[in-house]
């Protein structure tokens, strides 16, 4: 069974439809990524499947559940995390502390208990601290774990979000850009960290811009236009498709010529050279 | 926290006569307000122009339960906290919806409602001119005078902020943090913002409540003059003073902008002025709040002697 | 039409228009800075004190109105000067609070220079009541209702026709954008502060002989001119004025039709209400956040 399937979904806003009429599936265990040019719709989506958007239409289910129309701490409480291309991060809060809040939903804490201090609530903390630590050392963030959240670097701030992401212990983790502002170190690292999280059995989901990513990392591959699904498939089917080509770049450059050719070649090779 | 309680038990040494017993009651009714306030300003990220409105309800209901129709104290207190809270559980989801000014404005319009039924249900309430309450009792024991209220008090702020910091220091706590620092990042890890707003927003309530109905005990009578917009503003200015973020912050404000009024008594003209002068300076040019601001100067302090001794 | 119905409507127009007036100076701010003025009511406070003092020591009303208009108008430059802009940035709550810290202090201010009492003016041109449809008005009150009706049109040539208005229309909109294309945008907050309160002053000076006036009565006037803001939506100077006008006439027909005890309930009553259901209020700009 599909682990998230898309029906349908839309989403106007006002005259404008930011998603339209999209339907797709995404299988267990694989890295789907989606690409698009710029005002496709890929965040409106990923800003849909996390409920942080109402559909105008269509409809969104996971695994057993139809989604559709439910509240954002819905979506996370059935097993959807994601991140932000707009970082989200507590900048009022430690780093660990932004991690620790990432396990709320694995802490039953009523209110009783939290106002009179039961004794149960500081072993879970501690347990709570301890996979905190963990799952920042995992993302790489070793040197941080006391530090503020408002004293980190932005590359680091972003694997900070996917750790706090982590702590939901998902089944999907949507990453919105993850790769935007990185330098080309922090691309590959992230691109490795992608590839453990797929081992540890997340579900990724990717929306990128940086194709050398995208085309090394993906098992799947859904482009975007105007809302639309333009085209989906693996990375060497998108390669070479010729509407995501002319999306990209423009028709007259896409087809003919020297140019045309020379840079359908270069997307190809770009696809190529990784690791 | 054990700080705390030994000024608490310290204090009266240096009271020496009951005037400065009766502010010292007033600053610990008023810091178990702001404590609550604090929760929400501070922690949750929230605001409320209307609070007094609470302390209001609190008073009256257990002036009018109490002295009108002769419920025990104790029981007309808790009747009174319970129907507060439901009505700030009612009234929460829809005013928590709001942000920013918006939400400020509601409050406000809250407090003022509350404020003018009070006034204009004169049968019940006594109207501009208030009731009488009659002294607190538990079971056969009554509680009067300054000295034996400022243990209650005392004790009361303790149980107040150990409340305070338990809810601060859990999960929970972190949760209503998270949704200080960034809505949609805490909605997004299951936070159910709206649920844990009202919640903060009911607690607040509470604690604002009880203060009322104990405030209303102690003077032996209760008037609107404490429901108005402007004790709201009060209590807020009390919060962000000490120190947003900060339970004893709020104890600090509350203690200072309580004691401040009597101070200047002695300009009594100028009173308001000084007040506003106050609240604006203070917003101006500590906008974190007192506590807050102290514990960055003695931070950085001790970072540069850190430095120092590193050999800078 | 009852003669009742007529006479709750004048008097409700006539209220209402002051409403707008003081509404009018919550958008400009608010439009200009994104700072809610809780002080705007002290300024309409001090537009009747300072005119009460004025002809109180001789001067007649034609020298006396101008400059306690241009006195208020001051006392806002110094607001935004001295309490708002040292703050610019600064969080919601603690804008909040210095405004109210402003109103009090400039309420503390007035108590001393003038005093606590009520004080009445003398009306523009007499006390006679007209008689219309039924109904009767005072001609004080067709004084409030030509004025802010002069007002409104000289605003809107203002903002839509001079420069200084453009740019500060242009301001409200994008203070990046106004900026980048050489726009002043302290300078807009600043006058924007002083045309506030000189239309909080005029709203003060012309309700004045009707209602009487003292240190305090800003209090009343800024929050339900507040109210009547966000009823038209905050920001809309249309709205601040049909906010007012409908205000205005919903509070004096409750109270005459329904309770006189509540009256000043309707205002707060309507500010839940339009949260709750509509924040935008009928004119404002639905916001939405980018994530």
């Amino acid at each position: 069974m599909s682990l998230l399937q898309v029906e349908s979904l839309s989403k106007k806003f006002g005259g404008l439809n930011a998603v339209d009429d999209l339907s797709f599936d995404i299988q267990p265990g694989a890295v789907y990524s989606i690409i698009g040019p710029n005002g496709a719709g890929k965040t409106t989506l990923l800003n849909l499947l996390t409920g942080i958007y109402r559909p105008s239409g269509g409809r969104i289910v996971f695994g057993e559940y139809d989604l559709t129309g439910r509240a954002p701490y819905e979506y996370a409480g059935h097993g959807i995390a994601r991140t932000f291309q707009n970082l989200q991060v507590f900048f009022n809060m430690s780093a660990i502390e932004n991690v620790m809040v990432g396990r709320y939903l694995h802490e039953r804490c009523g209110l009783a208990s939290a106002l009179l201090r039961a004794p149960r609530l500081a072993r879970a903390e501690k347990v709570c601290r301890d996979e905190a630590a963990e799952l920042m050392r995992y993302v790489g963030l070793h040197s941080y774990l006391s530090v503020a959240a408002d004293a980190m670097p932005y590359g680091a701030l972003k694997r900070l979000e996917i750790a706090r992401a982590l702590a939901t212990k998902p089944k999907l983790m949507l990453l919105d850009e993850p790769a935007a502002g990185l330098n080309p170190t922090e691309a590959l690292e992230l691109d490795d960290l992608i590839g453990r999280l797929s081992e540890r059995g997340v579900t990724v989901v990717l929306v990128e811009h940086n194709m050398r990513l995208v085309m090394g990392v993906s098992n799947h591959i859904l482009v975007l236009d105007y809302g639309r699904k333009l085209a989906e498939g693996s990375a060497t089917a998108i390669r070479n498709d010729p509407k995501v080509i002319e999306a990209y770049l423009g028709s007259t450059v896409a087809h003919e010529g020297p140019v045309g050719g020379a840079i359908t070649s270069a997307v190809a090779v770009a696809g190529e050279t990784r690791r | 926290m054990a700080a705390l309680a030994t000024v608490i038990a310290l204090l009266p040494l240096a009271l020496s006569n009951n005037y400065f017993y009766d502010i010292a009651v007033l600053v610990g009714l008023n810091a178990i307000v702001c404590v609550g306030l604090n929760l929400l300003i501070g922690y949750a990220g929230q605001i409320s122009l209307g609070h007094a409105g609470f302390f209001g309800l609190g008073a009256y209901g257990s002036a009018i339960l109490a002295s009108r129709y002769g419920w025990p104290p104790l029981a007309a207190m808790l009747t009174t906290t319970l129907a507060v809270a439901a009505l700030a559980f009612v009234v929460g989801r829809p005013i928590l919806r709001l942000k920013g000014h918006y939400l400020a404005m509601a409050t406000l319009g809250l407090g003022v409602i509350i404020f003018m039924v009070i006034t204009t249900e004169d049968k019940f309430t006594g109207g501009p001119d208030g009731i009488a309450v009659v002294p607190f009792r538990i079971g056969g024991l009554v509680l009067q005078g300054e000295r034996i209220w400022y243990w209650l008090v005392g004790a009361l702020l303790l149980v107040a902020v150990w409340l305070a910091l338990n809810l601060i220091e859990s999960p929970m706590g972190r949760a209503l943090r998270a949704l200080h620092g960034s809505e949609v990042g805490a909605e997004v890890v299951g936070i159910n913002a709206a649920d844990h707003k009202v919640m903060v927003f009911v607690i607040s309530a509470v604690f604002a409540s009880v203060a009322g109905s104990l405030a209303a005990h102690y003077s032996g009578f209760v008037t609107p003059g404490k429901v108005t917009f402007l004790h709201s503003i009060e209590l807020v200015t009390m919060v962000v003073f000490g120190g947003m973020a900060s339970t004893f912050g709020a104890v600090v404000g509350a203690a200072v902008l309580t004691t401040l009024p009597q101070l200047l008594t002695v300009f009594k003209d100028y009173e308001m002025m000084v007040f506003g002068a106050v609240m604006m300076g203070t917003m101006i040019f500590l906008p974190r709040g007192v506590v807050p601001s102290l514990a960055r100067l003695f931070q950085t302090g001790r970072r540069r002697d850190a430095a120092k001794e590193d050999g800078a | 039409m009852s003669a009742q119905f007529m006479q709750y409507l004048l008097t409700g127009l006539t209220v209402g228009a002051i409403y707008a007036l003081v509404a009018l100076g919550f958008s400009i701010i608010f439009n200009a800075s994104h700072v809610i003025n809780f002080a705007q009511g002290e300024f309409v406070m001090i537009g009747g004190m300072a005119t009460v003092s004025l002809t109180a020591s001789g001067l007649p009303y034609l020298l006396a109105i101008p400059l306690a208009i241009v006195a208020a108008a001051l006392v806002g430059l110094a607001l935004e000067k001295f309490a708002v802009e040292p703050a610019r940035g600064a969080s919601v709550v603690t804008l909040i609070i210095i405004t109210i810290g402003a109103s009090i202090f400039l309420r503390g201010l007035a108590m001393l220079v003038w005093d606590k009492n009520l004080h009445a003016l003398k009306p523009f041109t007499g006390d006679t009541p007209i008689a219309v449809a039924g109904a009767t008005i005072l001609p004080q009150s067709m004084w409030v209702l030509g004025v802010t009706l002069v007002i409104v049109l000289a605003l809107t040539w203002f903002f839509g026709r001079t420069l200084l208005g453009k740019a500060m229309l242009a301001t409200s909109h994008n203070h990046l954008a106004a900026q980048l294309v050489g726009i002043n945008v302290r300078l807009v907050l600043f006058l924007s502060f002083g045309l506030s309160a000189a239309l909080g002053a005029i709203a003060g000076i012309l309700i004045a002989p009707i209602t009487t006036t003292s240190y305090d009565v800003g209090v009343m006037l800024g929050l339900k001119g507040f109210a009547a803001a966000i009823l038209g939506g905050m920001g809309s100077g249309v709205g601040a004025v049909i906010g007012g006008l409908v205000l205005g006439i919903a509070e004096t027909m409750s109270a005459g039709y329904l309770s006189s005890a509540y009256k000043d309930v309707i205002a707060f009553v309507i500010i839940l209400a339009v949260l709750f259901f509509m924040p935008s209020g009928l004119f404002g700009k639905r916001g939405g956040e980018r994530v």
